[in-house]
């Protein structure tokens, strides 16, 4: 490492000092030893006034001082500052102290902001969640060994579920810098490796100038579709030690040029126009479609100018549910099908028959003909070891292409070949599929009337209350609603981009609770009112999360779905006993959360957040909710814990 | 005739017993224990991950056949995981269980359903 000549003095004298006195202690005589051996067994003195007077006043200034007006991670501030982050989310950790020292000294804690996390796992799930309203990545800081392995899980939900994280790495590279056995067992040879099976693309610099071209890039290839999480390690020495005076002039900042996303081939979307315009029953699945808000309007103008319907396996928020073509087409009555970032199109297309799960005897859902074609980024990235990518599907028409980006072509090509007769047959059939969508829609209400005065409170009761007191606010759900019995999504009106944000990505549980909240700072400045709904068995990961939104003062109404277990896997393990033809009745060992009940009430008072519950009586729910909604709307967060239905 | 009479009477208390009414406390009680509810909720209400069960239009016959040998993603229960009569004792206790109110009863309902 290169340093000003003076303070290069300076620190060396210092480490031999140091080194000097080390050697003192190692090279102790024998005699000594065994001296001391004895008088470990005589009664301790106690402490004379010289020894007290020692212990307890100020140290005596140091001979060699080790000062720099630049460090180097100044330098790496200048160039993340560049890249318009609103915040950093990070626990701390020693091998990126130089970083956070300058980021609230020298960056002046604002553009982006420290938010102050109590779990790693916390850090990514909160950039996760952010990036779903806001469509900005977060940087996200960490420990290159101890750190990440708390980070993990939710680097690989962010990366199953399409959200780019940008991961700041510490590290210390050099052995020789270590400050004794924690700085050891906290350094890495290649500190990304633990994480490169589920990250787009890391670096490791070894120098200033290469950060700041690494830095630059890994946010590029981070918001290239398919977009995904990266890490960049910024070595802890390069951070500490003073930029080189003769460097300061020229080190450099790359522009940040990002790539446009891959449209379709052209001639493969017209041949795609062709068959849904010519379809009898033409449906739409939708993944994960809109990166962006302008992904809603387009999904919604194409459906609209097929008339087709259209399946939300809602991974976003794709599609508004008031729409008449929402929901109402089916897999199985469709001649073509149109799957647009459905990353599992097997699993849409086919059945796993129950007499063997485990995926050896299945069959198609499709009608026979029916033709399916996909428009999917993922076809342009795919890693081995993890297998999120799903089943292979053999699919007719396999467009590799951001399907936002294609969007537009194909809708104008479609337009193009709608002749006035066809028209009016599409016509006709969107007025079928209205009547079809209007009919779920009512199916959908008297259902929710079934246990709507039971106790545990039934989870299409606790939606129906939300809805009623967030109706006529700004809202926001950012909570994924598939272990709620998907009651929200069936009753309240979704129009918004930032109405929904989806799910886990890769079902990795803990992801909730961070993601709320940092779905709700994202909406904080946009002045939304945050509606989580938090599954008891995620928010047990880390509750520390809610300290974080107490702390900052993240509006956001937390609902408890306090159903105390595990219940998919309880699930499961009844599955398996029911199998083996033994007792049912112990698929609670190891999946109950009772015994004692866990009381949420008095979590979210510990950490610092205006709470209520738990509550049984459903008719307690929705006055309740209207007290939190106050206090929210005030700018705190608030949580409600409700006793529910395992669904 | 004696013979006649007898035979009746035995007949018919053979179909009494092959028709048990079941004990819906009991029903219940299996329904907790053995973890039906986490499909189909504490009040037969159904949900994501099973089918609406309260007030079922089976009988007995059929609720146990179905159990046995159910179509979708339910697993099968044999007569080793659960007997007859103890799922004769549910399908009692599902029909205990109260119907739905109509929605135009519930003002949340029924101001979605405008």
């Amino acid at each position: 490492m290169a340093r000003s000549k003076k303070l290069s003095v300076d620190r060396r004298g210092f480490l031999k000092g140091a080194a000097a006195g080390a050697a003192a202690l190692v090279a102790k005589p024998e005699a000594a030893k065994a001296q001391e051996a004895a008088e470990v067994r005589r009664p301790a003195p106690l402490p004379g006034a010289k020894q007290t007077a020692a212990e307890t006043s100020p140290p005596p200034p140091r001979v060699d001082v080790y000062t720099t007006d630049r460090p180097g991670s100044d330098f790496m501030v200048d160039v993340l500052k560049t890249l318009n982050f609103d915040y950093i989310f990070a626990n701390p950790g020693s091998s990126f102290r130089g970083l956070q020292e300058s980021f609230t000294n020298y960056g002046g804690n604002k553009d982006p902001e420290w938010i102050t996390c109590c779990h790693e796992e916390s850090s990514v799930g909160m950039a996760h969640g952010y990036f779903k309203i806001e469509g900005k990545p977060i940087c996200i800081m960490a420990h290159g060994t101890v750190g990440l392995q708390h980070a993990s899980m939710a680097i690989y939900n962010a990366y199953a579920d399409r959200v780019p994280v940008y991961i700041i790495l510490g590290n210390i590279l050099d052995g020789r810098w270590r400050r004794g056995d924690v700085e050891w067992t906290h350094s890495v040879q290649d500190a990304a490796s633990m994480v490169r099976d589920y990250t787009k693309w890391d670096d490791s610099p070894v120098s200033l100038g290469q950060f700041a071209e690494s830095a630059i890039r890994a946010y590029k290839i981070a918001m290239t579709p398919p977009l995904e999480p990266v890490v960049i390690v910024a070595d802890a020495v390069l951070q500490e030690e003073p930029i080189e005076p003769a460097e300061r002039g020229k080190l450099q900042i790359p522009r940040l040029s990002l790539s446009q996303p891959p449209a379709g081939d052209y001639g493969a979307v017209r041949e795609a126009a062709k068959m849904l315009v010519n379809a009898e029953n033409p449906l739409i699945v939708a993944g994960r479609v809109a990166r962006t808000p302008e992904g809603i309007k387009l999904l919604v103008e194409l459906a609209e100018t097929l008339q087709a319907p259209v399946i939300d396996r809602r991974f976003r928020m794709n599609f508004p549910t008031a729409n008449p073509l929402y929901g109402a087409g089916s897999v199985g009555s469709a001649d073509v099908i149109l799957g647009l970032e459905v990353p599992d199109m097997w699993a849409t297309t086919h059945t796993q028959t129950p007499v063997n799960r485990m995926g050896m005897e299945s069959r198609p859902i499709t009608k026979p003909g029916a033709k399916v074609i996909t428009i999917f980024a993922g076809d342009l990235f795919a890693k081995s070891n993890y297998q999120d990518f799903g089943r292979y599907d053999d699919v007719d028409l396999s467009i590799a292409a951001d399907a936002q980006a294609t969007l537009p072509f194909l809708i104008e090509e479609c337009r193009r070949l709608i002749t006035p007769e066809r028209k009016s047959a599409l016509q006709a059939r969107g007025a079928k599929l209205a009547e079809v969508s209007k009919r779920n829609r009512q199916r959908d209400i008297e259902q929710a009337a079934w246990a709507w005065d039971a106790s545990p409170v039934s989870t299409a009761r606790v939606s129906a209350e939300l809805w009623n007191q967030i109706k006529n606010e700004d809202w926001s759900l950012v909570s994924d609603v598939t272990f709620f019995s998907n009651w929200p999504t069936r009753l309240w009106d979704f129009e918004k981009p930032y109405h929904y944000i989806g799910g886990h990505g890769a079902y990795g549980v803990g992801y909730g609770a961070p993601a709320a909240v940092g779905a709700a700072l994202a909406n904080k400045k946009h002045g939304r009112l945050s509606v989580n709904i938090q599954c008891d068995g995620d928010l047990n990961y880390a509750p520390g999360v809610l300290w974080t939104a107490a702390h900052h003062r993240i509006p956001m109404l937390n609902i408890m779905h306090n159903n105390r277990a595990y219940h998919q896997e309880m699930m499961y393990l009844e599955d398996m006993a029911a199998r083996a033809q033994r007792p049912v009745d112990k698929a609670q060992i190891g999946t109950a959360i009772t015994d004692p009940n866990i009381n949420y009430q008095l979590m979210a008072k510990a950490y610092g957040m205006y709470s209520e519950g738990p509550i049984e009586n459903p008719n307690d729910v929705g006055p309740a909710i209207k007290r939190a909604v106050e206090v929210v709307k005030k700018g705190e967060p608030a949580l409600i814990d409700v006793v529910t239905q395992p669904r | 005739m004696k013979q006649l009479v007898f035979a009746a009477v035995f007949v018919a208390a053979t179909v009494v017993a092959q028709t048990p009414t079941g004990n819906a406390d009991n029903g219940k009680r299996i329904f907790v224990k053995d973890g039906c509810y986490e499909c189909h909720g504490y009040a037969g209400q159904g949900g994501a991950a099973g089918a609406r069960i309260a007030t079922i239009g089976l009988n007995a016959p059929g609720l146990i056949r179905y159990v046995r040998a159910p179509a979708g993603q339910m697993p099968a229960y044999t007569a080793k995981v659960i007997s007859d009569q103890e799922l004769t004792d549910i399908w009692a206790f599902l029909q205990s269980l109260p119907k739905a109110k109509p929605v135009k009863d519930i003002p949340l309902l029924n101001d979605l359903a405008k």
